[in-house]
């Protein structure tokens, strides 16, 4: 497996929320570091997740798949997954592949806490 | 395809042109001589959150050891001989221009003998890998990737799906024998890769249950069903071609010779 070009930070917004923000390219190579990001962003009280893609660099059909797998994950836990900061080329790739029909996309993390928070 | 310069453009990722123009409907602007263009115009494309049965990552993979090629090099390979490595029960008619990100493979094949006519669109094509996506009415929701990766100084193929069966009748069809066809056809892909290379490769097959559930809203896709669609086609449709077909022929005009039957012959 090629090394993965990414790094994540977590960070925990308030006891329910809690945001990944992915730097550098989503792809394939990217999957122990998406896991053990989300590991660290899952708390017991974790209700949603919002993933910051301000800083994505490069995202290829394999990183979509990584979503998926994701996503996956967080619905078996009743948690919801949202995310911010998509260019208009990966809000496009979202339509396309009908992630945005289950992944709520935002334009800033502020309308993504808000509807978070619902 | 070679990933376009897009580096001098802010926000524009270097692998954009890698990618499908978005559709709400695929749209075929030609079918290719010998296919059977059915349960493809018109349909939306669905990805592995949209299907029905439970959501499974297979995995296929083959070592090529002492490869001298680069990963675009095999991947080219690949590309361009696509419909050469397929059972020949499992006929695909690519686009002129080959896989290239929005076009449509039309699929004319059988399932334990049952014919089914369906499609696939190029969702994602780059030096190294391409995907492939299914529209509505196909067995499966989601999508293939193709790839071709250096590790450890070896060249690797790979063949990885996400999907899950489309509707119930696909999904009891997998469990009882779809899986091991589809095995069949991506292990035979793979072999007949490595063999082109004069390789002898072992593939190698993984498989993870992405998720258990059974998506019951998605049931009704059962209406588009590709396989029952072809079979109605197939039934209804072709006798009636046959026979308005033979009330054209003067009666006097002597029996045709055989021809060769060309679509036996594998697209170009």
């Amino acid at each position: 497996m090629p090394q993965a070009n990414v790094s994540m930070q977590v960070v925990q917004i308030n006891p329910t929320i809690s945001r990944i923000a992915i730097q550098g390219e989503l792809s394939a190579s990217a999957e122990n570091t998406l896991m053990d990001a989300y590991s660290r962003a899952s708390t017991p009280g974790t209700r949603a997740i919002l993933l910051d893609f301000n800083n994505l660099t490069y995202m290829n059909s394999s990183g979509i798949g990584l979503l998926v797998t994701l996503l996956i994950r967080m619905n078996r836990l009743k948690q919801r997954l949202l995310c911010y900061g998509l260019n208009e080329h990966y809000r496009h790739i979202f339509t396309l592949t009908r992630l945005n029909d289950v992944i709520k996309v935002h334009l800033t993390e502020q309308e993504a806490i808000a509807d978070a928070s619902l | 395809m070679t990933e376009a310069d897009h580096s001098s453009q802010p926000n524009i990722p270097r692998n954009a042109s890698s990618w499908a123009q978005e559709v709400n409907s695929l749209e075929i602007t030609r079918v290719p001589t010998g296919a059977i263009n059915l349960n493809v115009e018109g349909r939306q494309i669905v990805g592995p959150l949209q299907g029905f049965g439970q959501l499974w990552q297979k995995t296929y993979r083959v070592r090529l050891p002492d490869l001298t090629q680069t990963p675009a090099e095999v991947m080219q390979h690949w590309k361009t001989n696509f419909i050469h490595y397929l059972l020949p029960n499992q006929r695909f008619f690519p686009a002129l221009n080959g896989i290239q990100p929005g076009e449509l493979v039309l699929i004319n094949a059988s399932m334990t003998g049952m014919p089914i006519s369906t499609g696939v669109m190029v969702l994602y094509s780059d030096d190294e890998s391409f995907t492939l996506i299914t529209p509505q009415g196909h067995p499966e929701s989601g999508w293939n990737t193709f790839s071709v990766s250096n590790e450890d100084e070896c060249i690797v193929c790979q063949i990885q799906s996400l999907a899950r069966a489309n509707d119930p009748i696909y999904e009891i069809g997998f469990r009882l024998f779809g899986t091991s066809l589809q095995e069949n056809i991506w292990r035979y892909m793979l072999n007949t890769l490595a063999n082109s290379f004069q390789i002898n490769g072992q593939v190698q097959t993984s498989s993870t249950c992405v998720d258990p559930q059974l998506q019951w809203s998605e049931a009704k896709n059962i209406w588009q069903n590709a396989a029952i669609r072809t079979v109605f086609y197939t039934i209804l449709f072709l006798p009636i071609r046959w026979l308005s077909k033979n009330k054209k022929r003067p009666a006097t005009t002597p029996p045709t010779p055989l021809q060769k039957n060309t679509d036996s012959q594998p697209p170009t």
